[in-house]
């Protein structure tokens, strides 16, 4: 239960690594890469780099258990709010 | 020079902001208890609150000013994390986390509750209340002139539409919802900024062409020229630095600030929550190379061929193609110089002075095409809205739980608290909106309330210190203590001046200059060492001769009376005091290698 905030990291590289990279291969020989990167299409190369960044957390997100519980699960959460009832800061 | 954000880089800041208000949405529905909201139920894994730990205090200055340093005093801004940060960040994590975490303290102020009495709680809850939403306010403020001047956009649209998204998505997750972004925007930070400093290293012909370029000793020596303060850019001398910065200044915000200890708080276990800084020192030691580099070589790189003038290696003259953009003439690099109202290049004993603050954004702009452009402004936008999420979070749970549930309504209902905790967003990036037109409109009050807040911070570690290790410590002694240090640091601030500076802000108030700094970090580190040390003695001898507490009380509060925190069943590697030794190995090493 929860959610890993890997998925959506991972969600969002992935697309962010299609889009720039796609757009790396649409503008491929553009002066923009002489105008700015050193000749270098690097929009193609950090586009490849965004996706597999976004994959390899896609994958790692649904392995794994990055979530957060409600305090009514986990044991400290519990036990913060006992002591708020023990302390009578709380109803 | 002025960047052209073409539909693409657009595209990459609209699904940015979806995936933000996504993760607000997704975790409304855990937000049931007001644990949840303010503590994340205390229920995340160490290795989210370390980064969200890095990253809520990544915000514009971070980004913005340690580029504007490195252009200013080169490879010595690495000090600010070296011999700065990452210290502190393993103090805190080894020796006081087991006392915020194991106390069952909700907040920072709320520590100094059980630890000391009701008018130190009281006193740091008000003036950490006051210092997280004015500065968020002055961040914002920076922001909206920065987006303004770089791209156009409007001023109030671009402050209203930022302070929007991190209202929703504080609002419906709370704490997680702003931990879970913080680590988005940290990843996205480290992704925008890899490229610009290979592209810029590249072009100056990597570190070694970097020096070259530089000419000048100082600016690529951490430790070389710190024997003098006329020797080095900074004006500062060892003594000043180490104890200043290293000591007081770092240990002081890394320790106690409750905008990074809440992040390591929310952790779900002890073991995590010690590891939450010293998991978060590993990137942040490498930081220096992603946010001051880009500043040192934004001072020597030519404009390139965006250039329409003649270019050369250290001044670039630019003539405009178009109307609005930033004109480099005069400035140095792609730097462009400070303008005045009315346009004109600011001048200082006969020299442009430059703005430095424009050196990260215009390296941006030379850099990276449309495409990766939008990366990078998502990467400058996310430093900007951790940073404000990270400062309402905080300031939410002080209000609450620090002077709403304290002072004004106590006994009431979790869900009642909840409901305040979620009123406290709204009003406070509230009153934050309102003082980002403050500082738009009169920038002197700013510069004022923030002189105000370090007055304040400068001697709060000493307090710590001695309520964490020296039982004896009484809350008489540590609030008169915080009180004395206050003053010490506006009475040295008002009776020092830094040289070159106008009677003002700045110092002197007080008619009579005692004293002259060779820069204003001079000023402000021994500012620091005064405040601690009134502080700390004043504190010792105030104890002294007022009754203290009984041992029973201050059990789990002190370190004598606190059971060492056991590691067992952890690896070897996985141990807090492992982790810790491996840091100190490799700060010892850069320190070296850009000694």
């Amino acid at each position: 239960m929860g959610l890993d905030i890997r998925i959506p990291i991972g969600l969002m590289f992935v697309i962010f690594g299609v889009l720039v990279g796609g757009y790396g291969l649409a503008t491929g020989g553009s002066e923009i890469y002489q105008r700015h990167s050193l000749g270098m299409n690097i929009n193609l190369w950090w586009g490849l780099a965004m996706l597999a960044f976004g994959a390899v957390m896609l994958v790692l997100g649904r392995r794994g258990t990055g979530a957060m519980r409600s305090s009514e699960i986990s044991p400290e959460g519990r036990a913060i709010e006992e002591s708020e009832h023990q302390r009578g800061v709380e109803e | 020079m002025r960047p052209e954000p073409q539909w693409i880089d657009y595209s990459i800041i609209v699904i940015y902001f979806v995936f933000v208000l996504g993760i607000g949405v997704l975790l409304k529905k855990y937000m049931k208890t007001s644990t949840d909201f303010f503590l994340s139920g205390r229920s995340i894994p160490a290795w989210i609150t370390g980064l969200a730990f890095l990253s809520a205090n990544l915000g514009a200055q971070e980004v913005i000013g340690m580029g504007a340093s490195g252009a200013k005093y080169g490879i010595a801004t690495a000090h600010f994390y070296w011999v700065g940060a990452i210290p502190a960040m393993i103090f805190v994590g080894i020796f006081m986390m087991p006392f915020y975490y194991g106390s069952r303290a909700r907040s920072v102020p709320e520590y100094l509750k059980l630890r000391f009495d009701e008018k130190t709680r009281g006193f740091n809850a008000i003036s950490f209340a006051a210092m997280t939403v004015f500065s968020s306010g002055v961040s914002m403020y920076a922001m909206g002139k920065l987006l303004q001047l770089l791209l156009g956009w409007d001023f109030n649209a671009a402050i209203i539409v930022s302070a929007l998204i991190v209202l929703a998505y504080t609002f419906l997750g709370g704490l997680t919802s702003a931990i879970y972004n913080e680590v988005l925007q940290f990843f996205l930070i480290v992704i925008g900024f890899i490229p610009l400093v290979f592209l810029g290293l590249s072009d100056v012909g990597g570190w070694n062409g970097l020096k070259t370029r530089l000419a000048s000793e100082p600016m690529v020596h951490s430790w070389k020229y710190m024997n003098s303060p006329d020797a080095n850019p900074m004006g500062v001398e060892w003594f000043g630095m180490v104890m200043g910065l290293g000591f007081v200044l770092s240990f002081g915000y890394w320790c106690t600030d409750f905008l990074v200890v809440q992040r390591a708080m929310a952790a779900d276990s002890m073991t995590s929550a010690r590891r939450t800084p010293l998991i978060a020192a590993f990137p942040k030691m490498l930081f220096p190379f992603l946010v001051i580099l880009p500043g040192m070589i934004a001072g020597v790189v030519a404009a390139g061929a965006m250039n329409s003038g003649t270019a050369g290696a250290d001044t670039t003259v630019m003539t405009q193609a178009r109307g609005g953009g930033i004109s480099l003439e005069g400035g140095k690099g792609i730097i462009p110089p400070k303008l005045d109202d009315a346009g004109r290049p600011v001048m200082k004993e006969g020299k442009v002075e430059l703005d430095y603050d424009l050196a990260t954004p215009m390296m941006l702009v030379r850099y990276f095409p449309a495409g990766l452009l939008g990366i990078g402004l998502c990467a400058l936008l996310a430093s900007f809205m951790s940073g404000m999420a990270g400062n309402t979070t905080a300031f939410n749970t002080v209000w609450t739980y620090d002077i709403y549930q304290s002072y004004i309504n106590k006994g009431a209902s979790d869900q009642h608290y909840l409901w305040m905790g979620r009123m406290a967003t709204v009003f406070g990036l509230a009153i934050s909106l309102a003082a980002a037109y403050i500082a738009r409109q009169f920038n002197n009050i700013m510069d004022v309330l923030q002189l105000v807040f370090a007055f304040v911070n400068a001697p709060l570690f000493a307090t710590f210190l001695l309520g964490m290790f020296w039982k004896r410590a009484t809350g008489h002694g540590a609030f008169f203590g915080l009180l004395g240090g206050t003053i010490a640091a506006s009475a040295h601030h008002g009776l020092t001046l830094p040289a070159g500076s106008a009677v003002g802000v700045k110092g002197g108030f007080f008619g009579t200059v005692l004293h002259t700094y060779p820069s204003e970090m001079a000023q402000n580190f021994w500012t620091a060492i005064f405040a601690w040390t009134t502080c700390f003695v004043l504190t010792i001898l105030i104890s002294l001769v007022t009754r203290p507490r009984q041992d029973e009380e201050l059990k789990g509060l002190v370190y004598s009376l606190t059971p060492k925190p056991k590691d067992e069943g952890l690896a070897w590697y996985q141990k807090p005091v492992t982790l810790a030794l491996v840091v100190m190995a490799l700060l010892v090493v850069l320190n070296a290698v850009f000694w």
